[in-house]
């Protein structure tokens, strides 16, 4: 669907039109990435990140595909396989580096995709289905993550694998079979290395498909903006090429420079030396920390130091161990929910000065608090500051969001996106809103 | 900017005439620079033609740098490129005997020929052979019962028999391939078959009387 003024695909060649009769192909791209998708004109640089992340996917597959030519999935080859990209293969140390540093890289533009979409409210309706979409591509992310960490086999791979792994042992009863199953063996080996390498290889593909569903979702009713306020007639949008392409364009400039910065000048920045230690089972390391991007996870993770029991009876309900993996496969779960925890209409933080206040001073320095926490020894102070950051992560989402939805009062919203830009009201007649957009605004 | 000036402006503009009549008082100027020069009837180049010719070409370049590593990644690695060249004993190798070895991961024939073989190879007018080579230009000078050939038939790369002993070596007493049955000769030339060519030569020395270098 689209905009009753979208542009309509008009072949340019007859070979395009020939193409155009038996296989639509150039009026899909048109429709989604071209001229006949009409876009609200206001959308600022926060916009860009979801193209900047389909770039980065492209990138980790192509390097990914280039890399496993040479890698070799074996308990005895893998870190030497690795060492023979780094060192013998033809730019071998540059692809590798461009993927590790591109799974950071796409982390990096996924949560600012994902901050854009919790400060302007995008998971609101009629958008829950992009952001249920969107919730399950940052799993499916944070699974392919792992599982090529694991790939090189060195102490940090080994011991990750051990660790994450670990979490299914939680379950009560299954646990311990469930995680035997998974790594098929009692710890880590080439079984395991094996289906990771298999499982890191779909996995970016499936990612592929669950995108093109998310941007299917995203035509129905249009990109949101700033403002939160729905597009009323064909003043308030542009059409998406030239205009975002061109915009689009020059953020992936921006990006690419950041990251081949990252890549030619600081490889190892955002990696831990110990991975550097070939595997081995007999010794863990000092101090175990995931990658950056999983940080505040893994200190809500920690946070859990002490079993739910019932008072003076000694009664276990929740051993910490299970409370601390709940916890944190609960705290991306509850973004499931999120559409239905924030009910207030109005989409965009800019016209919510209590919710804007929580978001500022309450969520986004709780998350730098446990990605700083997440990555310190559990020591009694780090230990308080990940449980209050945990409290605090889970409060807003599961009380102070649904509570400041029902009291705040919302500044006044423009009357359209074209009033927000010029000042001026819009000329056009108001279209009809679609039975799936609610009379927001 | 200078560049966006010379393209709408100057007489090293493409199209010059027509820039230049379009530049006119009636052009809208920005800084001094008249912006849109095309005629009416869509001639002359745009400062807009400029920018989408240099933002395509800046992403073309960027996209070839990148193939580069790409496409170069497939070739043979620096370790593989280490084990190009070989040093090989032949001291233990006697008159009518042959050896395998492995050169670059194929076979290597080193055979040391008998003066019959010898003479064999050079009775026959090399002139007349489908690929014409005497046996001295297929051997060192001074070394010449020194045949050393790749194993691997000109036809579709088998190995060919006659190496090791016991193992039929053709009606030309060299090498028989079983896959399509070339028959080479004692200067390893292919006399009979579907082989092009002859066995390939590679590059060798001698660094000691006993010593052979492949490669």
């Amino acid at each position: 669907m689209s905009f009753p003024w979208a542009q309509q695909y008009k072949p340019q060649s007859t070979v395009m039109q020939w193409v155009d009769e038996r296989l639509p192909l150039p009026r899909l791209v048109y429709n989604a990435v071209g001229a006949g998708y009409p876009v609200p004109r206001n959308l600022n640089y926060f916009w860009n990140f979801g193209v900047l992340a389909g770039v980065a996917l492209v990138i980790q597959i192509v390097t990914g595909i280039v890399l496993a030519m040479h890698y070799y999935a074996s308990i005895d080859g893998a870190f030497n396989s690795v060492e023979h990209i780094m060192r013998d293969v033809n730019a071998g140390w540059f692809l590798r580096y461009a993927h590790m540093n591109g799974a950071s890289f796409f982390f990096i533009v996924v949560y600012i995709h994902i901050f854009r979409g919790l400060f302007y409210g995008s998971y609101k309706a009629p958008r829950e289905m992009i952001w249920l979409l969107g919730v399950t591509i940052f799993l499916l992310m944070m699974a392919t993550a792992f599982m090529g960490y694991v790939l090189p086999w060195g102490q940090m791979s080994f011991w990750g694998a051990q660790v994450i792994t670990g979490f299914f042992s939680a379950i009560p009863l299954v646990g311990e079979p469930l995680r035997q199953w998974l790594l098929g063996g009692f710890a880590p080996d080439q079984a395991a290395l094996n289906r990771f390498f298999s499982l890191h290889y779909l996995m970016p593909f499936v990612i592929a498909g669950v995108i093109i569903l998310h941007v299917w979702a995203l035509h129905i009713p249009g990109s949101s903006n700033p403002t939160g306020v729905s597009v009323k007639g064909e003043q308030d949008t542009v059409p998406f090429h030239p205009y975002y392409t061109a915009k689009d364009g020059f953020g992936l400039g921006i990006f690419l420079i950041a990251f081949v910065v990252v890549t030619f000048f600081a490889p190892n920045l955002l990696g831990h030396p110990d991975n550097y230690i070939p595997a081995n089972p007999l010794s863990t390391p000092a101090h175990i920390v995931p990658e950056w991007y999983f940080l505040p996870f893994y200190a809500i993770l920690k946070a859990f130091t002490v079993d739910f029991a019932i008072p003076f009876t000694g009664i276990i309900l929740v051993p910490a161990k299970l409370m601390g993996v709940l916890a944190m496969f609960g705290s991306i779960l509850l973004l499931f929910f999120l559409p239905w925890l924030d009910t207030s209409p109005v989409r965009s933080g800019h016209y919510r000065p209590l919710f804007r206040k929580f978001f500022w001073f309450g969520l986004i320095p709780c998350l730098v608090v446990l990605t700083y926490v997440g990555a310190q020894p559990p020591y009694t102070q780090w230990v308080v500051l990940s449980q209050l950051g945990a409290a605090y992560y889970f409060a807003h989402f599961l009380i102070i969001l649904p509570i400041i939805s029902r009291i705040e009062r919302p500044l006044p919203l423009p009357n359209s996106i074209t009033e927000a830009v010029t000042g001026k009201p819009l000329q056009t007649e108001a279209v009809a809103e679609t039975p799936l957009r609610p009379a927001v605004a | 900017m200078a560049t966006v000036k010379d393209t709408t402006g100057t007489p090293k503009a493409p199209r010059k005439a027509t820039a230049k009549a379009a530049a006119g008082n009636d052009a809208p100027v920005m800084n001094g620079v008249p912006m849109e020069t095309a005629t009416k009837d869509g001639e002359g180049v745009r400062r807009r033609d400029f920018i989408h010719i240099a933002t395509v070409s800046f992403a073309g370049v960027g996209a070839a740098a990148v193939a580069v590593p790409l496409v170069s990644q497939m070739s043979a690695s620096a370790d593989v490129l280490a084990l190009a060249s070989i040093e090989v004993d032949v001291a233990a190798i006697q008159p009518g005997q042959s050896i395998k070895t492995s050169w670059r991961k194929q076979p290597v024939f080193i055979r040391n020929l008998t003066p019959e073989e010898i003479a064999e190879a050079n009775k026959v007018a090399a002139g007349g052979l489908r690929d014409p080579q005497t046996l001295a230009e297929r051997t060192q000078p001074g070394k010449e019962n020194w045949l050393i050939t790749l194993g691997v038939c000109t036809h579709l790369g088998c190995v060919p028999l006659g190496a090791a002993a016991g193992e039929v070596k053709g009606e030309y007493g060299g090498y028989f391939c079983p896959c399509h049955g070339s028959h080479y000769d004692t200067a390893g030339r292919i006399r009979k078959g579907p082989a092009p060519t002859n066995l390939v030569v590679p590059e060798f020395a001698f660094i000691s009387d006993t010593i052979v270098k492949i490669g």
